[in-house]
Order: structure tokens, then C-alpha cells, then sequence
């Protein structure tokens, strides 16, 4: 689960990491009286779940409440595209107004799941403020990792260590190691699977400041931690990946026309390539799990069918925990209650093949069977319209 | 006969009173699996359909049956209890299916079984099988297997099963078949398979099913460049995932460059292994690979 910027600056107050003082705005009024209370000069930042702001016009230095109102009603008015939203952009409903820091020193810091070491990694560099995957594609030896053991935790070795790949000297080395230290309580406590300050300041009169803050929380940890549920916004969600995500059926919206219906997460993607192999494109990933019931089932051919784009459903069943009468009992019950005449290729196989294939012919559903996958795909494409 | 799993193999089940567990157990017991015991803490003493024990721990499962593998399918939160009680109890290979496992969950047990005796399959995974030995210990459809000498590895469950049924149609019999699962951390990765696959007599060459996400492919491929010894066919799947979106696999997401699929398949090429073109390919890549080694007709 993504969070935005200024719930990610309340989780690093609760934890003692500075941050720039901030008033959340959802308008210009609030926004001028907010840079007002803030001596008159702010940052007005757009809080959507993307990186990219501020080169895309999400970032703005205002030099008075005015042009901060002003600030606000462009960024309000309209979808925020940035290289990761995606072209149709991430609605802006917040914003966060910010004091004008004093820049002297911009670093970079991160925590993660470190799959080499099979543990959390915290990674400074000095390039902070640029785009820290460029960085470790030009100049990886810019960049330090640190693994942590679980069990020990950070270590105050390693936070010395690290503020020593900084180059700090020691008027901030005390305060940089503090919030090195608080970061890694904040990430194991609150199960996050990312955090990162990019840039963290030191300002003209010697502060480590965190000006920007990113969290991601770990979705099958949730069910611990209930106050950071509320912090869901899901207006920045697709509203399809939403409603798959609420009925814990894994949904990926893609661009193509052939809605695509699985289990499994890798036959999933199998089939999405196979799709595309035969000169077709996926409208979506859809992994409807093992366990399903034909309620689920129908949900998930239901968030297909309300797919504006779809034209065709792809069915890849491998029977095993879900059986293809299921399965089958699942894609009637979504057909019948929707009233769709989508044309359907199903490819079924695996337990209880036989029970599912006669559940779809005797349905009167659009449907064309195939055996294989290469088959599946053939179908599908000349069902082209 | 083929990997890790056989005919000696003595399966307890953690979770065998459970939906799942009870299910996925008689089907192991029906094709052919020595599941001698089950643990269900506060459920000891009684008899699971009639002819398997059920103990409290794994450690009196154990005294008892000589349980010698764990097959776990307990739910996520107490899934890595389940693995630590399994590992302190000595088991040597532990199966996890669980899925929805916290990651750092994964990440304290993983460093607490790191210095025991212990091999973690998964989590997440559907479990592994030697169809010869008639031994699976998963959730896999065991009738599309059939016994032979091509070894299987996958990060996936479901498209296991479908390169599992492409080399049964075109009658390419399986070794072994292991699913590793399809977190960000699990218990043992690609290189760790193959280099089992590599001492075994009994396969031949091996397909291998990668993804998207990490990097555990370019590992697998610099493993097969410098040691691996038989024919790999490799695929990987995910091609057309947009960076940052997670396909349903927690460790399937593109978080850099070299996570992407094309940055896999190239290394694998150059590291010798065929490459699957399409996942509708998988049986037919390997036919002609075999028969280029003249390891089949």
C-alpha cells in the first residue's frame, strides 16, 4: 500500500525525524492561508502515490499567498502526469504547504527488502535530489548499502559507518545517525517495504532535514496495523485494481482489448505474453487465486466485463486448488447477471475439466474452446473485430 | 531417483486438520506419498482419516514417525512459527505453500533457520514431486505428471503445471518438478535447485520458469555459464508487466532495470540456455533440445 508524502511526514514526526513545518491545503483559500501562517513565502507540493513531481509542475516555490492560492488552483484543476502515473495521470486532491528550506547539503536514503541478503538494507548516497535509478545505473559506487541483520537490528557501527560514506562532518554526524537509527524502528514497526527520504537536507545552519518522504507498507502485514489503513487514499488507485483489491483478487489494469481471466499469478503472465505473442493485447492481469468460490469467481469476471475496453475474454484454467466447475459455475453466474454477449475463448484443464467444460456449453454463452494455450491465443485473435 | 523428494521421503503435514491441509494431504496420500503424521497444536491424539496420527508438535511427530519432511499450510501468521518449530525440531526440507506470509515475517525466520540443518522450499509455492518415486509433497495436479528424466524448476504454481503438461503431451517425462515460489524472500532460490538437478544421475537437462522481478535469473544464468553441466531451457514470464506494478507475486514487480524480462532472457542466452519464445512453446522448445543432445528420439 502506497501512502502519500504528507502521512509518510506524520509517521516520521511520531519517530523525532525533522521535517520542514507543513500545512495540508484542498484549496487555494487554504493554501494562501496556510503559506500566510508560514511568513508569507512557501512550497505548495501536489501529494499524489508517484514519484516525478517536480519536474511534471507538481512542485511550486511561491513567493506570496497569493501566487501560492494560485499555485493551487492549477494543481487542483487538473490530473498530475508525471513518468509514473502513466499517461491519464493521478488525480490531485491534498496538498502539502511547505516553509522554504535552506539548502546547503542534498542526500539520499533508503530502507528495503534486500532480496540478495534475505534482509532489510538501508542505502545512502550523496546524489541526493536526482533520480537515485539513474544514479545506480551511471554510478553505482555512489551508492552504499548497508544489510541489516533482522535480528540484531541497525547497529550503531553501521549508522557510524554510514554517516561516514556521507562524508558528514561531525556537527551533523550525531543528528544524521539519529534519524538513521529512528528510520529503521519506523520501517520494522510499521512493516513497510520501502522508505525513502530523497533528498534528506543538511540545511544552512547545520540541520538533517527530511524535505521529501516516501513509504510503502507491506498489504499482507495490514491486518496489524489498522491505524495505517486509514491512510488508504483510494482515489489514487485505478477504480478496477481498487474493487479487485477490496475482493483480494490480484488485478492489473493493462491497455489492450482481450480481458483475461487465470489462476496463478505466472500462468497469468504467461498468458498475458502469449496473448501478445499472438498479436493480441491484455486489457488486464487477473490472478483469481486458488481458493475461489463461483461468487468470487463471477466478481472477478464482473470487474472484466465492467472494463470499457474489453471486446474478448481469454479463460486459462489449470485446475488444481480451483477447480474448473467452479471456475466454470463463476464465468455463467457474471454472464447472467451482467447480460454481457462478450465472446469468450476458454481453455480449461485440470481437475474437474470434464464438469466445467459441460457447465459452459450447456450455458448458450458465447464460448470456443481450445486445448492449449497456442490454441487459446488463436482464437482469440480471430475473434478480432 | 531424482531430487529431494522419493519413495524414502517420511511427510508430516503442519496445518492436516485444516481445509486445505486435510485436502492437499489425501491427495498426496492417493498418489502415492508416506504422510506419516500431523501436527495441529491442541488436536494431538487423534487420527487423520483413520491412518495418520495427529500430534500437538513437530517435535514428538517427529520422535514418534521419524518424520524426516514438513509440508506446511498453516495460515500466514503463523506460517513462520510453523517453519522455525519444524526447523528446531530437525527437519531437514520443509515445503511452506502458505502465501500471504508478512515479508518481514520471512525475513526473521529466514535468518533463524539460516544456521540449521534445515532447507526451506517457498513460501508460496506449490511444492515439489519425483512422479518415478511417486512422491509429491504440494498442491500440484499429480496426474499430468509422468516419470522421466527432465528436471523442473519454477518460481510459479500454475505455470509449473502447464510446462509440467506440454512436456507430459509430447511424452518428455519428468525427474523432479520444484516449485521455489513467487515471494521476495524464500528459502532456496534457482542456483540451489540447479545445482541439485547438476548431481543428479537421473535428469538429463532441465526447464526452468522464470519471471519478473529481482534477479535471481542472472544468478541462475552466471551459475550456468561457469558449472551447469546439462541442457537448460529457460523461459521468462512477464514481458508485459508495467514497471511498479506487482503481478500478484510479491516478488514479481519491476523495481529497476534488470528486473525487467528482457534483461533476464539475455543473460540466460548468453549463458547457453535455449530460450523459450512463448509459454505456449515450453514442451516443444525442450523436445528440440533434447534432440539436438540426442538425449531422447
Amino acid at each position: 500500500m502506497n501512502i502519500h508524502e504528507f502521512q509518510a511526514k506524520e509517521i516520521f514526526a511520531r519517530y523525532g525525524i525533522p521535517v520542514p513545518r507543513g500545512i495540508v491545503a484542498a484549496n487555494p483559500d487554504e493554501a494562501k492561508a496556510a503559506t500566510l501562517e508560514l511568513g508569507g513565502r512557501s512550497v505548495v507540493k501536489a501529494q499524489i502515490h508517484a514519484g516525478g513531481r517536480g519536474k511534471a509542475g507538481g512542485v511550486q516555490l511561491v513567493h506570496s499567498p497569493e501566487e501560492a492560492a494560485e499555485a493551487a488552483q492549477r494543481m487542483l484543476a487538473a490530473n498530475l502526469v508525471t513518468p509514473q502515473t502513466g499517461p491519464k495521470g493521478a488525480p490531485v486532491r491534498k496538498l502539502l504547504i511547505e516553509e522554504l528550506a535552506d539548502i546547503k547539503q542534498e542526500l539520499y536514503v533508503a530502507l528495503t527488502i534486500d532480496r540478495g541478503h534475505q534482509g532489510p538494507a538501508l542505502l545512502v548516497s550523496t546524489k541526493g535530489g536526482m533520480d537515485i535509478e539513474e544514479v545506480a545505473a551511471t554510478s553505482p559506487e555512489d551508492i552504499h548499502t548497508e544489510p541489516i541483520d533482522p535480528l540484531s537490528g541497525l547497529m550503531p557501527f553501521q549508522t557510524r559507518r554510514l554517516v561516514r560514506h556521507l562524508g558528514l562532518d561531525q556537527t551533523v554526524a550525531g543528528d544524521a545517525a539519529k534519524v538513521l537509527s529512528a528510520l529503521y524502528r519506523l520501517f520494522v514497526e510499521n512493516d513497510c517495504t520501502l522508505v525513502e527520504i530523497n533528498p534528506l537536507i543538511i540545511t544552512g545552519d547545520g540541520r538533517v532535514v527530511a524535505l521529501d518522504a516516501k513509504i510503502n507498507l507491506d498489504d499482507d502485514a495490514m491486518f496489524r496495523h489498522a491505524d495505517l489503513l486509514e491512510y488508504r487514499d483510494i482515489s489514487q488507485e485505478d477504480e478496477l485494481e481498487a474493487k479487485a483489491a477490496d475482493l483480494d483478487i490480484a488485478y492489473v489494469n493493462l491497455d489492450g482489448d482481450v480481458g483475461c481471466l487465470v489462476n496463478g499469478a505466472g500462468l497469468a503472465m504467461a498468458t498475458l505474453d502469449a496473448t501478445i505473442a499472438a498479436g493480441a493485447a491484455p486489457a488486464n492481469f487477473l490472478d483469481v487465486g486458488g481458493g475461489a468460490t463461483p461468487e468470487k469467481v463471477a466478481s472477478a469476471v464482473k470487474i472484466i466485463l465492467s472494463d470499457s475496453k474489453v471486446q474478448r475474454v481469454l479463460v486459462n484454467i489449470f485446475g488444481g486448488i480451483l477447480r474448473c466447475d467452479i471456475a466454470a459455475e463463476g464465468i455463467v453466474l457474471a454472464y447472467e447477471e451482467t447480460g454481457s454477449n462478450i465472446p469468450l475463448v476458454v481453455r480449461m484443464l485440470g481437475t474437474n475439466v470434464v464438469e466445467g467444460k459441460h457447465i459452459l456449453g450447456a450455458s448458450g454463452l458465447p464460448v470456443t474452446f481450445a486445448d492449449t494455450l497456442t490454441e487459446a491465443a488463436e482464437e482469440i485473435k480471430k475473434l478480432n473485430v | 531417483m531424482g531430487i529431494l523428494v522419493d519413495e524414502t521421503t517420511r511427510v508430516l503435514v503442519q496445518g492436516i486438520t485444516g481445509r486445505e491441509g486435510s485436502f492437499h494431504a489425501r491427495a498426496c496420500m492417493a498418489y502415492g506419498t508416506k504422510v506419516v503424521a500431523g501436527v495441529t497444536p491442541g488436536r494431538g491424539g487423534t487420527m487423520f482419516e483413520d491412518k495418520v496420527p495427529v500430534f500437538n508438535s513437530v517435535e514428538e511427530a517427529v520422535a514418534q514417525t521419524q518424520a524426516d519432511m514438513a509440508l506446511i499450510f498453516v495460515p500466514p501468521i503463523f506460517a513462520p512459527d510453523a517453519i522455525a518449530e519444524s526447523a528446531d525440531a530437525g527437519i531437514p526440507l520443509i515445503a511452506c505453500i502458505t502465501e500471504g506470509i508478512p515479508v518481514q515475517d520471512m525475513v526473521k525466520v529466514s535468518r533463524y533457520i539460516e544456521n540449521k540443518p534445515t532447507r526451506l522450499i517457498g513460501p508460496n509455492c506449490p511444492g515439489l514431486i519425483t512422479p518415478g518415486a511417486k512422491c509429491k509433497v504440494g498442491i500440484m495436479p499429480g496426474a499430468i505428471h509422468l516419470p522421466g528424466r527432465v528436471g523442473v524448476l519454477s518460481r510459479s504454481g500454475t505455470l509449473t503445471y502447464e510446462a509440467v503438461e506440454q512436456l507430459t503431451a509430447l511424452n518428455l517425462g519428468q525427474s523432479s518438478c520444484v516449485g521455489i515460489g513467487g515471494d521476495q524472500i524464500i528459502g532456496t532460490n534457482f542456483v540451489d535447485v540447479l545445482r541439485l538437478f547438476d548431481a543428479d544421475p537421473d535428469t538429463d537437462a532441465v526447464v526452468m520458469i522464470g519471471e519478473i522481478g529481482g534477479t535471481m535469473e542472472q544468478d541462475a544464468a552466471a551459475f550456468i555459464k561457469k558449472e551447469f553441466s546439462k541442457p537448460v531451457a529457460a523461459l521468462v514470464v512477464g514481458a508485459s508487466a508495467p514497471p511498479g506494478k506487482r503481478m500478484g507475486h510479491a516478488g514479481a514487480i519491476i523495481t529497476g532495470e534488470s528486473a525487467r524480462a528482457e534483461f533476464k532472457i539475455a543473460a540466460l542466452k548468453d549463458a547457453g540456455a535455449w530460450i523459450i519464445p512463448s509459454p505456449a512453446d515450453i514442451g516443444s522448445t525442450a523436445q528440440e533440445m533434447l534432440r539436438s543432445k540426442g538425449l531422447t528420439a
